[in-house]
């Protein structure tokens, strides 16, 4: 009887094993940068180059840093939800312009609208290196003290939004 | 006078070479940069490594690795640099920690059971084997087998 029951055991095992292997997604790289203070960068503000911005600017505020591309397919998709969050109004959104033409940034903005209070321009991507930028969109939720506590990586949908963007950002505001 | 002038004619050719040199053409640097990004994964294109990918990213990586060594930083501090960013994933061979313990020993454990399983197999048919003792019938049996068989 053992010589039935043993190997059909294993069998299970490795059957939940490769089950649960088939739902795990391997482009969901966990970030060393979540609970570590956002790195620092002074760029050029897509609208106006003349001027800079630096997270350091948003001490005191709970924001989302999101990294986007004209070229960025997937940057197309997640645009409405961006759209819809920026008209609540709930946490200002900045956005980094990420290895872009800027006349190509400003022309995507124009013709799908703008839901960032202000974009920076980086261009040569090395910015998105500190980040650990690797595949656009990515969204960072940063907190009052400058530091990283939630990446996003890939689009945000309306579902992880509400599940968990928002109450970390309800939370984060009350600290 | 013509002294002076022939002297200061001849003065471009004190200078020589004042440009900068393009990092990705030093050979030394180069090398370093190609064996260190041999063993570090690229993001993009999961499966390849950082030295054949020809994915953007692996790009800007090679040309932040090759600034890395020209600020004179070891292999060990570029790998720190990366996996600060990146994470552990960057790497090929993941560190031996906590949460890699089960991949470094797992393969051991396994090879373990296998011999335990094994030497328990081993040991349970030599009981068997003493325990089968032959009636003199099915000895004389087996002898006129054997015997049949050398003929």
């Amino acid at each position: 009887m053992m010589r039935f029951i043993l190997p059909f055991v294993v069998f299970i095992v490795l059957t939940v094993f490769l089950f649960v292997g088939l739902k795990l997604d391997p482009r969901e790289v966990p970030s060393p940068l979540v609970g570590k203070p956002a790195p620092a960068f002074v760029l050029p503000q897509l609208h106006v180059p003349g001027k800079q911005f630096s997270p350091a600017d948003m001490k005191g505020k709970v924001w989302l840093f999101n990294v986007w591309a004209s070229w960025c397919v997937a940057c197309e998709e997640e645009h409405p939800v961006l759209m819809e969050l920026a008209r609540q109004n709930i946490v200002p959104i900045y956005g980094m312009d990420y290895k872009d033409k800027r006349d190509a940034a400003l022309a995507v903005l124009e013709r799908r609208g703008n839901p960032y209070l202000m974009n920076v321009s980086d261009t040569d991507g090395r910015v998105g290196i500190d980040y650990g930028v690797y595949g656009v969109p990515e969204t960072y939720v940063i907190d009052k003290q400058g530091v990283i506590q939630y990446k996003q990586i890939g689009p945000v949908t309306a579902e992880n939004l509400r599940k968990k963007i928002l109450p970390l950002v309800a939370e984060l505001e009350k600290k | 006078m013509r002294a002076i002038i022939l002297l200061f004619s001849f003065l471009p050719l004190l200078t020589f070479a004042g440009e900068a040199r393009d990092l990705a053409k030093d050979p030394v640097v180069e090398k370093r940069m190609v064996g260190l990004a041999e063993n570090l994964r690229c993001l993009v294109c999961q499966n390849e490594s950082l030295a054949s990918s020809h994915a953007e990213l692996a790009e800007d990586l090679r040309r932040e690795v090759r600034e890395l060594i020209q600020k004179g930083m070891s292999d060990q501090e570029i790998k720190d640099y990366l996996v600060a960013r990146y994470g552990d994933f960057v790497l090929y061979e993941p560190p031996m920690k906590g949460s890699t313990l089960v991949l470094w020993l797992g393969p051991f454990g396994l090879l373990l059971v296998g011999l335990g399983a094994l030497l328990f197999q081993l040991r349970n048919r030599r009981k068997v084997m003493r325990e089968t003792i032959l009636s003199p019938e099915a000895q004389q049996r087996a002898i006129a087998l054997l015997n049949d068989e050398k003929r």
